[in-house]
């Protein structure tokens, strides 16, 4: 595989063959070797321009991820003579054109900033926030550089390779003292307050609070006299972080005036639990039940993503069969999601409970199938490098086109017949949570919510990964981009799912479904990557970034492998995160109760926000 | 027309009552058939994929059945055909699991020596998660998922803390929870099993026929002579005796220690002469590791200064 046989050229100042030597001179000032995602480096100074002109005029409008790499701890051949610590790194993909990304690789080392690309992108606001939490990068020029995951008082930056946590065993899976010479000791025998706890120089956890004052929030006016000579006073109100409106544990920190929405900040990281660093201690092959966890309603889709990306590293062909189940699987998630999705928005729009329950009958019968082929109903953990973990049981497929040609197709008619033309659901969604295609584009969100704008962005059409190729499929669009739009384009999305369902239960061959599925799968791996065994093998030096269309938008997974059997870097690009990004500018101008069905209607996981 | 959504609604909530009402005013309703009663009140419901009405089960009461994959946490295989732990303690579960929940000590003989089995097995069960990679990785079929998820108690630790005497299910106990799993794995066994048989006797046979072939070469001395190879005399075959147990005496020190091969060809030569043993090679080694650390202190003493 290409993209995973990158090895750094060393950097020349200026090279006229490089790309953009002509149009912007000196930003790139090397790249990776052959590589298909065109991964450059890049001169910090110079980077704004580039991604002006590469926005502008090359055509690439969607900065899809914003990630950072610390190398101080790199044992591969690639970083060879290379002393700046970091790398930050940019993907960004044309909305219009379809196919790779542009890969820009920043450099910097710890002392030194790089300069925000929220002027260019701003969807790069989140990701930045999430760049200078987790690894203490700065970038200059970003309006509201606090720590975004963690709290304000954590000392450190969690996901520098020199950062311990509390418990701290060992820098990487799988742990000697579990092995069988024993000498085990159990976490609740260790004393609470390790060696490893601290704090922030002169900071005091009895004394501080949590400053009150948020940078947009109060960038708000204060004091907006809309009600003619009536001197009215705005406040700011919290929605959450414990509130049945907020789908979990998430704040809304809203500035109102009446009820009308002046500003509004989204507050995540309660249930943050530092999902990267955990990967990174793992295994390539432990990370795969991790991700169920992320976004736990689809954990099919989030599977699929992390063998793709690792796949890529490794460069395995999957078995045609396994193509077919990991497709089918992939689309019955989506169903799952979509359903969930418009049950909760109506929970949202105040019918409680009730239309949620009969949207999400289907789900249980979906769930069924899959906990009869993977064992559990939603961390499935059903997909593995090269395929899949197991072939389906005898039945399974009779039972699937039972679901697929009866019974899904009339939960969604109904769902449609009940909703579409229902008063409230109009007059509520209607008009509501407005922003245009190209905004939401600039603020870095994907999937439905940039379909219900017009956009027919689809990565299973713009870029196919597996083989969504073979099927025929039609990308819904709606131009309204409002809340009636939403939960519309979410009903429209479920059927050519189901459409793809019946295609692939139809066209699915026998045959193997794992790449190693004729020796067992340990030996298998072990063999072909020159392992100590399936659980234990190295993919070769390199770096690959997989993203798939999961049903809540665009989820990426950046992987870099330093030849070990841990992952050096795992990063997930996770959609809701990012599509959180549109919230504040979403609800301003509308009411308070309509922030909350603007929030319902970008469907959120926390799981998968706060990782 | 305003006021047709709600009526809408209102009708859809309406068919699902009278659906489930008509329903469980039947003798046995439709969500009961195929239901395995296990007292009065207590049943185990098959819920098949076309079930309409009413979906919930009123656990515990009801419960539902579980598909033969189900995974929850591991248990441990005693094989009552040979009356042992299909464990070896080899420890491939405790690398893989993710959360690393599982602690292994491997048994000791009388002599101190390490045997394949486990003297101790501990899982920490609220710890795991459930991934199944243990079961997937185990060479033995020793570690298997268990479908009992009631693991409710009052106090995380140690209850919850799994030992090998809690852990470990006899054979049918699996056999009865994955029937068709069970089934493939006796086949594979068995095959393995007959494929030994019939190498072992192989090896017999091409045993008993170059025994055969000595003795008839004994017999005739006088044939051999001329075409075999020259015998070497008794000097030669005690030197290269003694060679030999130098290098494996050598390697074995150098896997002990994590030495380079070096060590190992210095330990064969100085095992070249009769009056160096073994014993003392390893003591000339440690001398020198002794010797190279102090020299190292000594440096950083010096720097540091």
């Amino acid at each position: 595989m290409s993209e995973a046989t990158a090895v750094a050229t060393a950097p020349v100042a200026t090279d006229p063959s490089l790309p953009f030597s002509q149009e912007v001179p000196g930003a790139v000032i090397g790249e990776w070797a052959a590589d298909s995602d065109k991964a450059l480096f890049v001169a910090p100074d110079k980077l704004l321009p580039l991604l002006t002109h590469l926005r502008d005029r090359e055509g690439y409008d969607f900065l899809s991820s914003v990630t950072c790499v610390d190398y101080s701890a790199y044992k591969g051949k690639a970083r060879a003579g290379i002393s700046e610590r970091f790398d930050v790194v940019y993907h960004i993909y044309s909305t219009r054109q379809g196919g790779g990304p542009v890969r820009l690789h920043v450099r910097v080392p710890e002392s030194e900033t790089v300069p925000s690309a929220t002027s260019v992108y701003p969807g790069a606001n989140l990701q930045e926030r999430e760049v200078w939490d987790l690894y203490g990068v700065k970038f200059e020029g970003h309006p509201n550089l606090r720590r975004v995951l963690t709290w304000e008082g954590f000392h450190g930056h969690p996901l520098r390779k020199d950062w311990k946590e509390a418990y701290f065993e060992e820098e990487a899976k799988p742990f000697k003292s579990r092995h069988p010479e024993g000498g085990y000791k159990w976490h609740e025998d260790k004393l609470p307050w390790g060696d490893n706890n601290t704090y922030p120089q002169n900071w005091d956890p009895d004394s501080w609070s949590e400053p009150v004052t948020y940078v947009p929030v109060s960038q708000a006016p204060s004091d907006h006299h809309a009600y003619g000579e009536l001197d009215t006073q705005s406040i700011v109100v919290n929605l959450g972080p414990h509130h049945p409106s907020t789908h979990g544990v998430f704040r809304m920190l809203t500035r109102i005036e009446g009820e009308t929405i002046l500003a509004l900040e989204p507050e995540m990281g309660y249930l943050h639990r530092n999902h990267e660093k955990i990967g990174e201690r793992n295994a390539w092959l432990m990370n795969m039940p991790f991700t169920d966890r992320l976004d736990y309603i689809n954990s099919m889709s989030n599977n699929l993503g992390y063998a793709l990306a690792v796949e890529k590293l490794l460069g395995i062909e999957v078995p045609e069969r396994a193509q077919y189940i990991r497709v089918i699987m992939a689309e019955l998630t989506r169903v799952i999601n979509h359903t969930w999705s418009i049950g909760f928005i109506l929970n949202d729009l105040g019918a409680l409970q009730t239309p949620a329950l009969y949207a999400i009958e289907e789900r249980e019968m979906i769930l069924d199938l899959f906990e009869e082929i993977s064992g559990a109903r939603l961390m499935c953990n059903y997909m593995r490098f090269g395929g899949v973990v197991r072939d389906l049981t005898p039945g399974w497929e009779e039972r699937a086109k039972y679901l697929v040609h009866d019974r899904l197709p009339r939960a969604l008619d109904q769902l449609d017949d009940l909703l579409s033309g229902n008063e409230i659901v109009k007059a509520r969604g209607r008009g509501v949570g407005y922003l245009s295609a190209q905004d939401l584009i600039a603020l870095s969100v994907s999937g439905p919510m940039i379909r219900a704008a017009g956009l027919a962005y689809d990565i299973r059409k713009a870029e196919p990964y597996c083989i969504y190729d073979r099927f025929d499929f039609d990308i819904p669009t709606l131009p309204e981009s409002d809340i009636y739009a939403r939960y519309y384009i979410r009903l429209l999305e479920a059927r050519e799912s189901i459409k793809i369902l019946k295609q692939a239960l139809r066209d699915i061959p026998p045959g193997e479904v794992n790449a190693y599925a004729s020796a067992t799968l340990n030996q298998g791996f072990g063999t072909i990557m020159g392992g100590k065994g399936g659980y234990n093998f190295r993919p070769k030096e390199g770096e690959a970034y997989a993203r798939i269309e999961a049903p809540k938008g665009e989820l990426g997974y950046y992987v870099v492998s330093d030849n070990k059997a841990n992952a050096y870097r795992y990063h997930v690009r996770s959609p809701s995160y990012i599509n959180l990004n549109a919230l504040g500018p979403m609800s301003v101008g509308y009411k308070v109760a309509d922030a909350v069905v603007i929030l319902g209607a970008i469907d959120i996981v926390l799981g998968e926000v706060d990782r | 027309m305003f006021g047709t959504g709600l009526l809408k609604g209102l009708g859809i909530t309406l068919k699902h009552f009278t659906d489930t009402f008509t329903d469980d005013r039947q003798k046995v309703p439709s969500r009961y058939q195929d239901s395995i009663q296990l007292d009065k009140n207590r049943r185990i419901i098959e819920q098949p994929i076309t079930q309409e009405g009413l979906l919930t089960i009123q656990y515990p009461e009801e419960r539902r059945l579980l598909p033969e994959r189900f995974r929850y946490i591991p248990m441990l295989i005693w094989d009552t055909e040979a009356n042992e732990d299909r464990c070896t303690a080899c420890g491939i579960c405790a690398k893989v699991c993710p959360p690393q929940c599982i602690w292994i000590v491997r048994d000791k003989d009388e002599n101190g020596k390490p045997v394949t089995r486990p003297a101790e097995f501990y899982i920490d069960v609220a710890v795991c998660m459930s991934c199944s990679f243990c079961t997937e990785f185990c060479p033995f079929d020793a570690i298997k998922m268990n479908h009992d998820y009631e693991l409710a108690v009052y106090d995380r630790y140690p209850q919850l803390v799994y030992s090998k005497e809690e852990l470990t299910v006899p054979l049918e106990y699996y056999a009865a929870l994955w029937p068709t799993q069970f089934a493939a794995e006796q086949q594979k066994r068995k095959e393995e099993a007959e494929a030994e048989r019939i190498r072992n006797e192989e090896k017999k046979r091409a045993a008993e026929e170059k025994a055969r072939a000595k003795a008839a070469g004994e017999a005739a001395p006088a044939a051999a002579e001329g075409g075999a190879k020259p015998k070497r005399s008794a000097e030669e075959l005690a030197a290269m005796k003694a060679a030999a147990a130098a290098k494996a005496a050598a390697r074995k020190s150098g896997e002990e220690g994590g030495e380079s091969a070096a060590v190992a060809e210095a330990a064969a030569e100085a095992m070249a002469a009769p009056a160096v043993s073994e014993a003392d090679a390893k003591k000339a080694r440690l001398e020198e590791m002794k010797r190279q650390a102090a020299e190292k202190a000594k440096a950083r003493k010096e720097s540091g200064a």
